[in-house]
């Protein structure tokens, strides 16, 4: 149902770690290689050899730069996929009710068979999250991995998102953002885990911990104390401290 | 979870999971390949496995579309068109390996050496060169030499092992991490893992890299660095811990070669060489007596401040000479500061950070442990601070020095195979002496007289012919370039073509892209492959080629024969060569055919292996010549190195049924691998796990395992004598004497302690004419020139700009969208230009191996690969500039080889915006056609 | 915003086409005999066509009637219904009008449901906080002015219309100045985007891929600062200044086509610029805004 849910029992969400994004892609490509094989049509690549690839992907890298006023600039690697926004404005504008939020963890869903392709849910994302399949012609997002975090045909410890269980610096966290006592909740907590964009009013689940501080030199600290100050200089400091550990 | 739509949750990733090994680069990571019907569904990380523990690139989770690529070979080919044009006709494998086994007969038979076989990106080295040795040619190398073989052999020289695959930073126990010049590297997986549980630790690191992306980016510090000058960074790093006397004093004595006593007699033959015993021990003085002992005696304690005079001469220790060279005004962070780009504070900041981490933070393990000296130690010394580096500083022809500068600052901290700092991966610790030394002999009809690559020990090592001139094609083990442990690739066309040493006939090539991104200037080799003499004939009479997809160099060859991909195949991940251990663990790996080629291709190591019986090669046929393995698997399996050591470790069979390390070859063996996830893997013993050189209990289990054949444990050597040795011949001394031209560069650089010396390049390029460096970066998900075939990775990276740095961002006037000239001593190219502001003033740079040659890998005539994309490889040169003396300097480093790829500067200039690239090389035609225009790729449809 | 020719179809014809309907229903508009059979045509040829390739702007066209299901949220949803409303309504209204038996209710009925089918329409737009030039009750306000002014122009009002095309360039430059006042203030930029605008001036260094995507061909079109000026002055000569200056002079069938045309076009233009003005907040991701 369009309508999005008064209450949703559990906030399933990620919790990206932009102190730790190396900026690699992994987590993209796992991305598509599970969601091509699996929920709904493969997440098409049109002219895929060709001058003009566009290929639908559920998660992508971004890079930024920062020029602070009176440091090196910095660049931060920036994941991002879908949300899932308590008010999320993609499901409430589609028309056919294939967007829908579920009220049990929160996903937010696409289901392709009675996707029309309208492309209206895109423009009222502010995040970019959906991506319409350049080949299928229906909308994509990120599922959150629905058909893996409840998998029983997976190994426990692999119910979880793809690009989680990818991601080779462990810059990504899946978790219940409503519980918390949860794992996922406790880093926020700790790291001053933000939103993006909260003056759009959509009130995302997905949160971001900020880069640690960057370049913080202390020029001022003393310098290592030269020892070569004995009448016998640097020679001398060693046969003494010589002396003294042997 | 019902939400009331038809979702199915519990998909199964595939009907059958095959585990093998990755090979999308050389990190070699476990992959469990999820497959549908017998085709590949899905690809996910091998949680079991001790290389990535579950974790994947994004490379390695494209594998199922670089399976799929357009771009795969079909069948053998024969070049019908001229070379370079792509036209082939496909031909069988029956004819294809008759035409190559006679022509290769006829070499044999008369001049061996006329075959020159290199490998490129090969994970088979212990193999393709057992066959290079058993035909007989002394050319033969991989692409080690063009890569970072400056890192490698700084570090086996000095202690025993280097970064990448021989050693990693004890990620769980350091409190420092410092990073120099490194993008990605080869064990990427690894280090991203150890950077996140180093930001979960909340440890900090320092990135020294003049541009700030990937993992300089997440560093705590950026120092951007001005490239090529991180040796004096270092070194005035060294100078302000001396200084301070913050250096781990303790173990310089007993596990290092600081006290270790080196002639100082202007008037003796040995100068600068270290005084042995009769049975050539090194000697100490013993502190506890004051009397001069062999290094390893029982129970003495190595004094530091040393010094004897014995028969005439005066003998200092080594400690003396560090102490005396880096304690100099030269080194102070206010001299130094300036040439490198890093304000004098800073230094100074860093060194103190790098003491308090290593004597501040240090801690104890309480693990007892017996050194070589046969001292019981309680606990095992803990010093938090670790380094890695790679090639941003091995890839500049000063970088052998560098990298020894760095391993002398980590062992001044006493932080080398101790809890918290660098420790080595079986079957490193290795000491040089442990290697072979190189073989080049060769005659009519015979296999070589030994293993083509080593290390040499001084000038009587060297691999030159009766006439001193050298005996490789490349030049390798030569006076240009004594310690090339691993060859010269980069030399190996150019110096063929222009028949110095000497003219070859057949140039083999297996997995190496050298028509493009691996050569060093692309334009040239090209001109090179292609030239023809007065009679109209190729230069380069013959090529034979193994590549696995449509590349550039494909379209050179005269005879390609196709690969497989590498789920179609056995490899072997060998501890003869390049295995998979962990610091804590012994490991060694397989791949396996997970699904058949539905091509008529061949496994190429299966193809040497038949060419070998082919040919009666030694090694490869019975007594009564009839082939001895029916394929690879079935040589992993039965092949012995050494009585009971073989290409694999486990699974053999000991005298009560299976062992592991050494053992008789096991029929059953790979089936095992395949049933325990395509890899054998056994922890080091807890008592052995650290100080390895030294460690009694690593020593013999290392013995045990196979590893050696006794135990040897050895002292880092700060300082190289075999350096010494060639700087002793290069000031007249000795019987084999180095060329007039080379004596004074010899001198120069074969420093025996770590020095500094702008790169080559600055004394042949005007540094005010080209006052710019630039510099190329691995782009984690692109493996060199492969990754363009790739559907889903070519969306990633499909064309690289030039980054240019604020100062002439603005300077230059550009804006986005603008292009550029950029010009070397070598050439010039126009390419597309974007703005950086994290990058160091003066530099410029691009991703590598993105520019595409157009026609190439299956790409649409139009694809930005090749239309905008661009290799900065046309700017650089294996040789440097003409100097007038008539002499061909190689852009090498001048102690190993090392190509100096990031020696290089430019000049920049805006001009209009345009189309494409340039230069604009004519296309080559495509043996395998083009892409189809849309991919839906899902086998569960 | 990409200002994709099946919407700027869509907008245009629907709602002249609507507008025109909307005067026939209240009887405005000849609505008998021939020339009402004309006007009927007309006004279902250009709402119908403008409708029918909205359809075109669909992934899967074949199922656009799954789009009548969410008419309690979705604004696309009600169109849906708003239209086929109208039709419907009109459809009957024409059958009963050109047979003469005109009910006015009923045509009261029709031109109401034509009127909110434009103004659903604009709300599609006009509900998007991501289109902060959009996210305005001046964009459906506009759009009504719009279709009512083209409804005046076709059913032959001539000083109604006059007066019409007047206020509505007065309320368009309004428009203008009060959507290029949104995007200034408009709270996010890259620095919200990413949360790091705290840290130092935040700017895109590398997209996540090297070319275009469905997001920036859909989304992150921008159109040059310099050519907004003219193409706005553009727009509002041939949508109200030509038309008025045409319909000033004295009457003729051939000029009131021509005023008719001018309109049509300047309408264009003006939808054009409608589409390709709107920034999308996503370009912050883009590097492609301010
Ligand atoms: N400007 C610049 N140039 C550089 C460098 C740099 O830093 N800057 N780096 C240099 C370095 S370190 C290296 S190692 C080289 C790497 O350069 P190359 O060794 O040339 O590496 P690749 O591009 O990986 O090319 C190897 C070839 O192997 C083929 N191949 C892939 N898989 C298989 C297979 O399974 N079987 C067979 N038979 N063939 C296969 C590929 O199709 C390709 O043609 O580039 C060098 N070039
Ligand atoms: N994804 C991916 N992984 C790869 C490869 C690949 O193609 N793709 N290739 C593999 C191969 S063959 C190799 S050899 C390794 C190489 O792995 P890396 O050593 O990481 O090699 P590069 O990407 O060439 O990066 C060199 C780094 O050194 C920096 N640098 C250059 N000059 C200087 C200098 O003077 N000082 C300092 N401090 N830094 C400097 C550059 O900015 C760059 O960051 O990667 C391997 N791994
Ligand atoms: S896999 Fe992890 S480190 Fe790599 S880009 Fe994704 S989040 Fe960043
Ligand atoms: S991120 Fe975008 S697509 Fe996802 S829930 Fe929020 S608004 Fe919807
Ligand atoms: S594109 Fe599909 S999911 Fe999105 S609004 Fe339209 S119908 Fe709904
Ligand atoms: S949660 Fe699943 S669908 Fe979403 S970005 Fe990660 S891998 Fe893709
Ligand atoms: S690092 Fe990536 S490409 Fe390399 S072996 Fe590992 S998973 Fe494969
Ligand atoms: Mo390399």
């Amino acid at each position: 149902m369009t309508d999005l849910p008064t209450h949703t029992d559990r906030k399933l969400g990620l919790v990206i770690d932009l102190d730790t994004c190396v900026g690699c892609h992994a987590c993209v490509v796992a991305c598509k290689g599970w969601n091509t094989e699996n929920y709904g049509a493969p997440l098409g690549d049109a002219d895929a050899y060709g001058a003009d690839p566009v290929g639908a992907f559920l998660n992508r890298v971004h890079t930024f730069e920062i020029q602070p006023d009176d440091a090196p600039a910095q660049i931060v690697h920036f994941p991002k996929s879908c949300l899932h926004c308590d008010d999320a404005p993609c499901v409430t504008v589609c028309p056919t009710g294939a967007s829908y939020k579920r009220s049990e963890d929160g996903i937010v869903l696409v289901n392709e068979s009675t996707c029309i392709g309208c492309g209206l849910c895109a423009w009222a994302c502010p995040y970019g999250a959906r991506e319409q399949d350049p080949v299928e012609k229906v909308m994509k997002k990120c599922t959150l991995c629905v058909d893996r975090i409840y998998n029983e045909a997976l190994p426990e410890i692999d119910r979880t998102p793809a690009c989680v269980r990818t991601c080779p610096a462990g810059a990504r966290h899946f978790g219940d953002l409503s519980d918390p006592e949860s794992d996922v909740s406790q880093l926020v907590e700790e790291r001053g885990g933000f939103d993006l964009m909260p003056e759009q009013g959509t009130r995302p689940v997905n949160k971001y911990l900020p880069p640690r501080p960057r370049d913080e030199i202390d020029v001022l600290a003393p310098f290592l104390a030269p020892v070569d100050d004995g009448p016998k200089g640097f020679l001398g400091w060693l046969d003494r401290t010589l002396d003294r550990i042997g | 979870m019902k939400d009331g739509h038809d979702i199915d949750y519990d998909p199964a990733p595939g009907d059958r999971v095959a585990k093998t090994t990755c090979y999308m680069c050389a990190c070699r990571c476990g992959i469990d390949v999820h497959l549908k019907d017998g085709e590949v569904a899905y690809i996910e990380g091998n949680r079991d496995h001790p290389v990535n523990r579950g974790v994947l690139c994004a490379k390695g989770s494209a594998g199922i579309m670089q399976h799929l690529s357009p771009a795969r070979l079909r069948a053998p080919l024969r070049r019908t068109g001229p070379r370079g044009s792509g036209q082939f006709e496909e031909i069988s494998w029956e004819e294809a390996l008759s035409e190559v086994t006679e022509r290769l007969a006829a070499i044999r038979k008369f001049g061996p050496e006329k075959l020159a076989f290199f490998t490129g990106r090969d994970q088979s080295q212990s193999f393709t060169g057992f066959w290079a040795q058993a035909f007989g040619t002394p050319n033969y190398a991989a692409h080690g030499g063009f890569c970072s073989v400056n890192m490698a052999a700084a570090g086996i020289t000095t202690m025993g092992g280097a970064f990448w695959e021989f050693g990693q930073p004890d990620w769980e126990r350091t409190e420092l991490f410092m990073l120099f010049g490194v993008a990605e590297d080869h064990d990427s997986n690894p280090i991203k893992m150890g950077l996140g549980r180093l930001k979960e630790r909340g440890v900090k690191v320092i990135g020294v890299n003049p541009i700030r992306t990937g993992y300089n980016a997440i560093a705590d510090e950026w120092v951007g660095i001005t490239p090529g000058t991180d040796g004096l960074f270092i070194l005035s790093l060294v100078h302000c811990l001396l200084r301070a006397g913050k250096i781990d004093l303790d173990y310089l004595a007993r596990f290092t070669d600081a006290p270790v006593l080196v002639n100082e007699d202007a008037a003796s033959d040995d100068l600068g060489l270290l005084l042995r015993t009769e049975d050539d021990r090194h000697m100490v003085i013993d502190r506890r007596t004051g009397k001069p002992a062999p290094f390893d005696a029982e129970g003495i304690l190595p004094d530091l401040g040393g010094k004897l005079r014995r028969r005439g001469t005066t003998h200092r220790s080594v400690f003396q000479m560090i102490a005396g060279r880096y304690l100099a005004k030269e080194y102070a962070p206010e001299i130094v500061g300036p040439q490198v780009g890093i304000e004098p504070e800073r230094i100074h900041a860093i060194a103190a950070e790098l003491a308090h981490a290593a004597f501040d933070k240090s801690f104890e393990i309480a693990q007892p442990w017996t050194d070589f000296r046969g001292e019981r130690h309680e606990t095992m010394r803990g010093r938090p601070v670790s380094f890695h580096a790679m090639r941003g500083i091995s890839a500049h022809s000063n970088g052998f020095q560098t990298c020894r500068a760095l391993h002398l600052l980590q062992i001044l901290l006493g932080s080398v195979e101790v809890p918290g700092g660098f420790r080595f991966k079986p079957p490193y610790p290795k000491p040089a002496r442990a290697h072979p030394k190189p073989h080049a002999k060769c005659e009519p009809g015979e296999p070589l007289d030994g293993p083509h690559l080593g290390f040499v020990h001084g000038p009587d090592d060297l691999c030159l012919r009766e006439d001193g001139s050298p005996a490789r094609i490349d030049k390798a083990f030569t006076w240009e370039n004594p310690l090339s442990a691993h060859g010269l690739m980069h030399m190996l066309i150019s110096n063929a073509h222009a028949g110095d040493p000497y003219e070859i006939d057949t140039l083999f090539l297996y997995m190496a892209n050298m028509a493009w991104n691996s050569s060093m200037n692309t334009s040239g080799v090209m001109a090179m492959l292609t030239d023809t003499n007065e009679h109209g004939d190729y230069v380069i009479p013959n090529i034979i080629y193994s590549d696995a997809y449509s590349s550039e160099m494909v379209a050179f060859a005269d005879i390609v024969l196709p690969d497989t991909t590498y789920l179609e195949r056995y490899d072997c991940i060998s501890l003869l060569d390049r295995p998979i251990c962990e610091a804590d663990a012994v490991a060694d790996a397989i791949r396996w055919p997970v699904v058949e080629p539905d091509r008529d291709v061949r496994a190429f190591q299966s193809v040497l292996v038949d060419l070998g019986a082919r040919l009666g090669l030694p090694g490869f046929v019975e007594e009564d010549g009839s082939p001895r393995y029916a394929d690879y698997a079935d040589y992993m399996m039965n092949h012995e190195r050494r009585p009971g050591v073989g290409p694999l470790a486990g699974w053999r069979l000991g005298p009560n049924g299976i062992s592991h390390g050494r053992g008789l070859p096991n029929g059953a063996q790979l089936d095992e691998y395949i049933r325990h996830g395509g890899f054998w893997h056994a922890p080091i013993p807890e008592e052995a796990r650290f100080y390895k050189p030294w460690n009694r209990a690593y020593q013999d289990w290392a013995v045990e395992t196979g590893l050696f054949d006794a135990p040897c444990p050895y002292l880092f050597s700060l300082w190289s004598e075999p350096l010494r040795r060639f700087q002793l011949a290069a000031e007249g001394i000795g019987t084999r004497q180095p060329p007039d031209h080379l004596r004074a560069r010899i001198r120069a650089t074969h420093d025996p302690l770590p020095i500094w010396y702008p790169p080559m390049e600055d004394g042949h390029a005007d540094p005010v004419e080209f006052p710019l460096h630039a510099l190329t970066q691995r782009p984690m998900a692109m493996y060199h020139s492969w990754g363009g075939q790739n559907a889903w990775l070519r969306q990633i990276h499909g064309m690289n700009p030039l980054y240019v740095p604020t100062k002439w961002w603005v300077g230059c006037g550009f804006a986005e969208g603008d292009w550029a000239r950029l010009r070397s001593v070598h050439g010039e190219i126009t390419v597309p230009v974007a703005h950086m502001a994290a990058l160091n003033e003066d530099t410029v740079w691009t991703w590598n191996a993105i520019g595409k040659r157009r026609g190439a890998w299956a790409l649409g005539d139009d694809a930005p690969e090749g239309k905008e994309g661009f290799l900065l490889n046309h700017l650089i040169h294996e040789l440097l500039p003409p100097r007038g003396d008539g002499l061909r300097w190689t852009n090498s480093d001048p102690i190993t080889g090392q190509a100096a790829w990031f020696d290089l500067r430019v000049a920049i200039e805006k001009v209009p915006a345009s189309e494409a690239s340039h230069p604009r090389l004519r296309p080559q035609e495509s043996p395998v056609g083009c892409g189809p225009a849309d991919v839906t790729q899902k086998v569960g449809r | 915003m990409h200002p994709a020719a099946s919407l700027i179809a869509f907008t245009t014809l629907s709602g002249l086409g609507l507008g025109l309907l909307a005067f026939l229903g209240v009887g405005l508009a000849p609505d008998e005999g021939r020339t009402g059979l004309v006007f009927f045509a007309l006004a279902f040829a250009l709402a119908g066509g403008g409708l029918a390739s909205s359809a075109l702007h669909l992934g899967h066209p074949e199922r656009a009637h799954l789009a009548f299901t969410q008419w309690r949220s979705s604004w696309l949803s009600r169109e849906a219904w708003l239209a086929s409303g109208a039709l419907a309504t009109m459809a009957l209204h024409a059958a009963l009008s050109l047979a003469g038996w005109r009910i006015a209710p009923l045509g009261w009925l029709g031109a109401a449901l034509c009127l909110g089918t434009v103004g659903a329409t604009a709300m599609i737009y006009a509900q998007l906080r991501t289109v902060p030039r959009w996210h305005h009750p001046t964009t459906p306000a506009l759009f009504l002015a719009y279709a009512i002014t083209g409804g005046t122009l076709l059913s032959g009002h001539v000083i109604a219309a006059i007066v019409l095309l007047a206020l509505t360039g007065i309320g368009q430059v309004i428009v203008w100045r009060l959507g290029d006042g949104r995007v200034a203030a408009s709270r996010s930029d890259a620095g919200t985007a990413t949360g790091l605008g705290t840290r130092g001036r935040v700017r895109l260094f590398e997209g996540p891929h090297t070319g275009e995507n469905y997001l920036t061909r859909e989304m992150v079109f921008r159109v040059a600062r310099k050519h907004v000026l003219p193409l706005r002055a553009i727009a509002l000569i041939l949508a109200v200044g030509l038309p008025i200056v045409l319909l000033a002079l004295p009457f003729s069938h051939l000029l009131a086509l021509l005023a008719i045309l001018s309109h049509l076009a300047g309408l264009i233009v003006q939808r054009w610029l409608f589409f390709a003005e709107a920034e999308h907040v996503v370009g912050h991701y883009y590097g492609r805004t301010g």
